[in-house]
C-alpha cells in the first residue's frame, strides 16, 4: 500500500531548520529539523500538546519562530502567512475555519486570491480583463470543486455543508492557491472510517498532481497507509524520523506515543483540552498582530 | 396552563410531524370570511362620512362623500383587506394577490386599518377633548375595522404549527397566525411582461415614499407608519415581495434602472421645495449610509467616526467654493470640486486607517470613533485664536454659493417639462447621480476579487490571511474606498446647506447624518446589501424629521427600537443574499443526501487516475 516514491534525485521543496518556538517559558517546538521533497507524502505525528500546531503556525507565518527558520524551493520565506501562501505553501485547520457565511464556491475563490491580479479598479471600471479573469477563477474553482466532490454544493454556504464535507472544503480552497505544498492539520478528525478512506483517496491525488503533503494525524493506519515518512514530534522536540514501519516500532515511539491505549481517536477530554489550546493561542497570535 | 396539559398529551400520542393549526377565534370558515369582508367593507364606506365636526383636526375629515387625511389611509388599507379577503374565495383574477399565505395578509391588512382608525380616532378625541367629538363615520369605520380583524383571525391559519413546538401558548399563536408559507416558483411570463411589473412595483414604491414625505402633519405620518407597516407586511406574507424580488433579481439592470427612474421622478412629484430638501437630504445620508456599508457590511470594520469623511469632503468643498468666509478664496469648477473632496477624504482615510487598522474588533471601534471626535475639535480649533485661521471655528464657513454646472445654475429654479424644479430638486438630481456612483462602485467592488478578499476578511481575519490575502492592505482599501465615497457625499452636502459648520459632523446628534445614526441605518436596513442601508436611512431621516413634536424623546425611542429591531428581525429589514440562502438551505438540509461520500472518492479516483 505504501507507495515510497521519493526518487534519490528529488528537490527539496521545504527546509526548516532549527524552528523553536517559545511561548514565555513554555517552549512548544523546540529545534525541529524538517525537510520534505516533491513527491512526497510526509506525516507529522506525536500526542496532543506535542507542538504540531505550533510548527504548521510557524511554517506558515501565523506565527514568528523564536528561532530558525523556514526556506520554500531554496528561498527563505518571510514570517507573514499572506506572503508564505503566495510562495506556494497552503495550508488547512485543525479546528475547521471555513469563511461560513461565503458559498462553497465563494470559498474556493477566496484561495485563488494570490493567483489572480485585478485590483480594485480592474472591478470598479470593469475593465476588459476582468470578465475574463473572473470566469477563469470560476472554472478552476469548479473544477476543484469536482475534484473534491463538492461541485453539486457549489452554491451552499459553508457553515451548512456536513463536518466531513467543511474539512474537503478547507483542502479545495488550499489548493485553489496552487500551492507546491500543502499542510494538512488533522484532516480526519472526527471523520468516520469510510471518510476517512475517501480523505486517503484525496491526498494520494493530491500527490499524483506534483503537490508535496505534510499532513499531521492521530490515525495510525492513516499514517501507515499514506506516508513516505514520518516524523515524530514529543513535547516540542522531533524524537524519530523515518518509513513508517520503522518509526512505529521505535520504542521511544512506542514510549511517547503509541505506548499509550490507541484507539485512532483522541479522547473527548483530550480534544477539549487541545481545542482549548487552540482557542488561547488564537488570542495570542490576534495581540501578536498589534 | 392546567387546561393545556391534557392538550399536551393528546397530541403527543398522535405525535405527528405537522400539527393542525387552529384560528386565534373558532368561527365557522365561511362566517370568518363573510364577516372580514363585511368588516373591510363597513369600514371602506365609513371613509365617505365625515370622521369629525371641526376643521380644527388636520385633514378634512368634516365632508361627506369626500375621504381625506387619515379616512384616505384607512380607505386604502381597507380596499387591501378586501382584496386579499376575496382572493381566499378563489374569485378568479385574484388569485395572483396570494401566492404566498391566504389569510395571514387579510388578518395583517385589518390588523393596519384597525390600528389606523384606531389611532385616528384616538387622536380626534384626544385633541379635540372627548369622545363627543366623532361623528358617526369614524364609528362606522372604527367598528367595521374590528369586525374585519374579529373574522380575519377566526381564518384558518396558513401553515401548521412548528413541529419542534406543537402546542404554544396564546401569544404563540397569535404569532403564528401572523406568518405564512413561501410561495412556490413563478411561472414565466414574457419579458415585457415581467419588466411592467418590476415598473409598477417601483412606481407604488415611489408614490408611497413620496407620500411620507409629503404628509404635512404628524397624525397623518403616524397613521401612515401604522397603515404601511402593516400593510408591507401583509404584501410580504402574502408572497408578493418575494415574487417581485424575484423578478428583480432575474432583470437586475432593468430593476436597478426602474429604481432610478422612479427616483428621478421624485422631485417632479414635488411642488414644496421643503419636500424636495427631504428628498435631497435623506440621500445625501442614505449616500454616506451605502459608503459606510462598504467598511462595516463588507470588511467588517466597525466605523464609528465615519461621519468625519463626509465633513472632511464638505469643508475641502467649502474651502474651494468661493464662499467669501472661505480662507483660500479660490472658486474651483465643480468638477475639480468633487475630486478635491473625494480626494481629501481619501487621504485622510489613508492617514487614520494606516495606523488604526492594525487593530482588531472593539479597539477599532474606539480609535475611530476618537479619530471622528478630532476631526470635529479640530474644525472647531482651527479659528485663528487656538490655530491657523483655516475653518472660521465653530462658525463654520457661510454663505457657500450655489453651483453652476454648464450653465445651469442649481439655485434656481427651472422649467422642466412643463414642471417646476425647485432649488432643492435640483441638488436632490445630483445628489441622485453621486448615489447611483456609490451604488455602481459598492456593486461591482462587492462581487470581485477585492470583495471576497474583504468578505473573508470579515468571516474570519486569520483565515484569510492565510489563504494569501494582506490583510492590511485591503482593509486599508476599503477604508479608504469608503472615505472616498463619503467625501464625495460631502461636496454635494456642503452646497445643499450653504455652509459646513463642526456641529455638522457628531458622533450622535438629534439630526443625521451623524456617525451613530449611519451606523444606525445600515444596522437597520440590513449590513452588506444595497437596498438596506438606503431603506434605513430613509425612515431614520424621515421619523424624526415628520415627528418633531418628540424631539426630546428621540435618542429613547430610537434606541428601543433598535432594541426591538435586533430581537426580532437581526438580519436587518432587507436580509442579505447569503442570509436569504441560509434560510433557504436550512430546509434543504433535511432532505437525505443521496450518498457523497462513495460519490466524492469516484470522483478523485477519477481525478487522480
Ligand atoms: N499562542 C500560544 N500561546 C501559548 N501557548 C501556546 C500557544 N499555542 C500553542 N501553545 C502551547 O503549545 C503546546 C503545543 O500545542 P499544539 O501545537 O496545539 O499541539 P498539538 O497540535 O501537537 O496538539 C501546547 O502546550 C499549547 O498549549
Ligand atoms: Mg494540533
Amino acid at each position: 500500500m505504501t507507495t515510497t516514491t521519493t526518487a534519490p534525485t528529488a528537490t527539496t521543496v521545504l527546509d526548516a531548520s532549527g524552528v523553536t518556538m517559545r511561548f514565555g517559558g513554555l517552549t512548544a517546538v523546540r529545534d525541529v529539523n524538517l525537510t520534505v521533497n516533491t513527491g512526497e507524502i510526509v506525516g507529522l505525528i506525536g500526542p496532543n500538546g506535542a507542538g504540531k500546531t505550533t510548527f504548521f503556525n510557524c511554517l506558515t507565518g501565523l506565527y514568528v519562530p523564536t528561532e530558525g527558520k523556514v526556506a520554500y524551493k531554496g528561498t527563505v520565506l518571510p514570517p507573514k502567512p499572506h506572503l508564505v501562501t503566495q510562495a506556494g505553501i497552503a495550508r488547512t485547520f485543525q479546528n475547521i475555519r471555513l469563511f461560513a457565511n461565503m458559498t462553497v464556491l465563494e470559498n474556493v475563490l477566496v484561495g485563488r486570491h494570490t493567483r489572480t491580479k485585478e485590483g480594485l479598479w480592474s472591478a470598479l471600471l470593469r475593465l476588459p480583463g476582468f470578465k475574463k479573469a473572473e470566469e477563469e477563477s470560476r472554472a478552476r474553482a469548479m473544477e476543484l470543486l469536482e475534484f473534491t466532490g463538492l461541485a453539486a454544493k457549489a452554491d451552499h454556504l459553508a457553515r451548512n455543508l456536513p463536518y466531513g464535507e467543511q474539512r474537503k472544503l478547507e483542502i479545495a480552497r488550499a489548493l485553489a492557491s496552487e500551492p507546491g505544498l500543502l499542510l494538512l492539520d488533522e484532516p480526519t478528525a472526527g471523520m468516520n472510517p469510510q471518510e476517512t478512506r475517501a480523505a486517503e483517496e484525496l491526498i494520494f491525488a493530491i500527490r499524483d498532481q506534483g503537490i508535496a503533503v505534510l499532513v499531521i494525524e492521530h490515525d495510525i493506519r492513516f499514517i501507515m497507509n499514506l506516508c513516505d515518512r514520518v516524523a515524530v514530534l514529543v513535547q516540542g522536540e522531533k524524537i524519530v524520523e523515518g518509513p513508517a514501519e520503522v518509526v512505529q516500532a521505535d520504542e521511544r515511539v512506542i514510549a511517547a506515543y503509541l505506548g499509550t491505549p490507541f484507539e485512532g481517536e483522541p479522547g473527548t477530554a483530550e480534544a477539549a483540552e487541545v481545542e482549548a489550546a487552540e482557542a488561547d493561542a488564537q488570542s495570542t497570535t490576534e495581540g501578536d498582530d498589534k | 396552563m392546567t387546561t393545556e396539559t391534557p392538550m399536551d398529551k393528546t397530541t403527543d400520542t398522535t405525535k405527528v410531524s405537522t400539527a393542525p393549526a387552529t384560528p386565534i377565534i373558532p368561527l365557522p370558515h365561511t362566517a370568518a370570511r363573510a364577516l372580514t369582508v363585511a368588516g373591510s367593507a363597513l369600514a371602506l364606506a365609513g371613509t365617505f362620512l365625515a370622521w369629525t365636526w371641526t376643521d380644527e383636526f388636520p385633514g378634512k375629515l368634516t365632508i361627506t362623500g369626500y375621504p381625506g387625511g387619515l379616512q384616505v389611509l384607512t380607505l386604502v388599507g381597507s380596499v387591501l383587506t378586501l382584496l386579499f379577503a376575496l382572493s381566499g374565495y378563489g374569485i378568479r383574477g385574484l388569485g395572483w394577490l396570494t401566492p404566498g399565505g391566504k389569510n395571514s395578509p387579510v388578518l395583517l391588512a385589518a390588523l393596519g386599518v384597525f390600528g389606523t382608525t384606531g389611532y385616528a380616532m384616538g387622536a380626534i378625541s384626544y385633541e379635540l377633548g372627548g369622545l363627543v367629538n366623532l361623528e358617526p363615520g369614524a364609528w362606522v369605520s372604527g367598528i367595521g375595522a374590528l369586525v374585519a380583524v374579529i373574522g380575519a383571525l377566526g381564518l384558518p391559519v396558513d401553515q401548521p404549527y412548528d413541529a419542534a413546538d406543537p402546542t404554544p401558548n396564546l401569544w404563540g399563536r397569535i404569532r403564528h397566525s401572523l406568518t405564512a408559507p413561501e410561495p412556490g416558483r413563478a411561472k414565466d411570463l414574457p419579458s415585457w411582461a415581467e419588466i411592467l411589473i418590476i415598473a409598477a412595483g417601483f412606481g407604488v414604491g415611489l408614490y408611497v415614499f413620496a407620500y411620507g414625505i409629503g404628509t404635512e402633519y404628524s397624525e397623518l405620518f403616524i397613521g401612515f407608519l401604522i397603515i404601511t407597516g402593516f400593510g408591507f407586511t401583509a404584501v410580504t406574507r402574502a408572497g408578493l415581495l418575494k415574487r417581485l424580488s424575484a423578478l428583480t433579481a432575474k432583470h437586475r439592470n432593468v430593476a436597478m434602472a426602474a429604481a432610478f427612474v422612479a427616483a428621478i421622478c421624485f422631485p417632479f412629484t414635488q411642488t414644496n421645495d421643503q419636500f424636495a430638501l427631504i428628498g435631497a437630504n435623506i440621500l445625501i445620508f442614505a449616500t454616506v449610509a451605502l459608503g459606510l456599508n462598504v467598511v462595516v457590511g463588507l470588511a467588517g470594520l466597525l466605523d464609528l467616526g465615519y461621519v468625519a469623511f463626509l465633513g472632511v469632503g464638505a469643508y475641502a468643498a467649502a474651502l474651494v467654493s468661493g464662499s467669501p468666509q472661505s480662507s483660500i478664496g479660490v472658486e474651483f469648477p465643480f468638477w475639480a470640486a468633487v475630486l478635491t473632496g473625494a480626494a481629501a477624504s481619501l487621504i485622510f482615510g489613508v492617514v487614520i486607517g494606516a495606523p488604526t487598522l492594525r487593530l482588531r474588533g472593539d479597539y477599532l471601534a474606539i480609535v475611530t470613533l476618537g479619530f471622528g471626535e478630532i476631526f470635529r475639535i479640530t474644525m472647531n480649533n482651527l479659528n485663528g485664536n487656538s490655530g491657523p485661521d483655516v475653518t472660521n471655528g465653530s462658525n463654520g464657513i457661510p454663505n457657500i454659493p450655489d453651483l453652476e454646472i454648464f450653465g445651469f445654475n442649481l439655485g434656481l429654479p427651472h422649467n422642466v417639462l412643463g414642471t417646476e424644479l425647485t432649488r432643492s430638486g435640483n441638488y436632490y438630481l445630483l445628489m441622485l447621480l453621486c448615489t447611483a456612483i456609490v451604488v455602481l462602485v459598492f456593486r461591482r467592488s462587492a462581487e470581485s476579487r477585492i470583495g471576497r478578499a474583504w468578505v473573508a476578511i470579515r468571516e474570519d481575519e486569520t483565515a484569510a490571511t492565510a489563504m494569501g490575502i494582506n490583510g492590511f492592505r485591503l482593509k486599508l482599501l476599503a477604508f479608504a474606498l469608503g472615505a472616498a465615497l463619503a467625501g464625495l457625499a460631502g461636496t454635494v452636502q456642503a452646497h445643499v446647506s450653504y455652509s459646513v459648520t463642526p456641529e455638522q459632523y457628531q458622533f450622535a446628534g438629534s439630526v443625521p447624518p451623524n456617525s451613530a445614526f449611519l451606523l444606525a441605518a445600515v444596522i437597520l436596513g440590513g449590513m452588506g446589501t444595497i437596498s438596506g442601508p438606503l431603506i434605513g436611512a430613509a425612515l431614520l431621516y424621515l421619523i424624526p424629521a415628520k415627528l418633531q413634536f418628540m424631539a426630546e424623546y428621540q435618542l429613547l425611542l430610537f434606541g428601543v427600537a433598535l432594541m426591538l429591531l435586533m430581537r426580532f428581525r437581526p438580519e436587518g429589514l432587507v436580509a442579505d443574499r447569503r442570509k436569504q440562502l441560509e434560510f433557504h438551505e436550512t430546509g434543504q438540509l433535511d432532505v437525505p443526501e443521496d450518498k457523497p461520500l462513495p460519490e466524492g472518492a469516484t470522483g478523485v479516483a477519477k481525478a487522480g487516475a
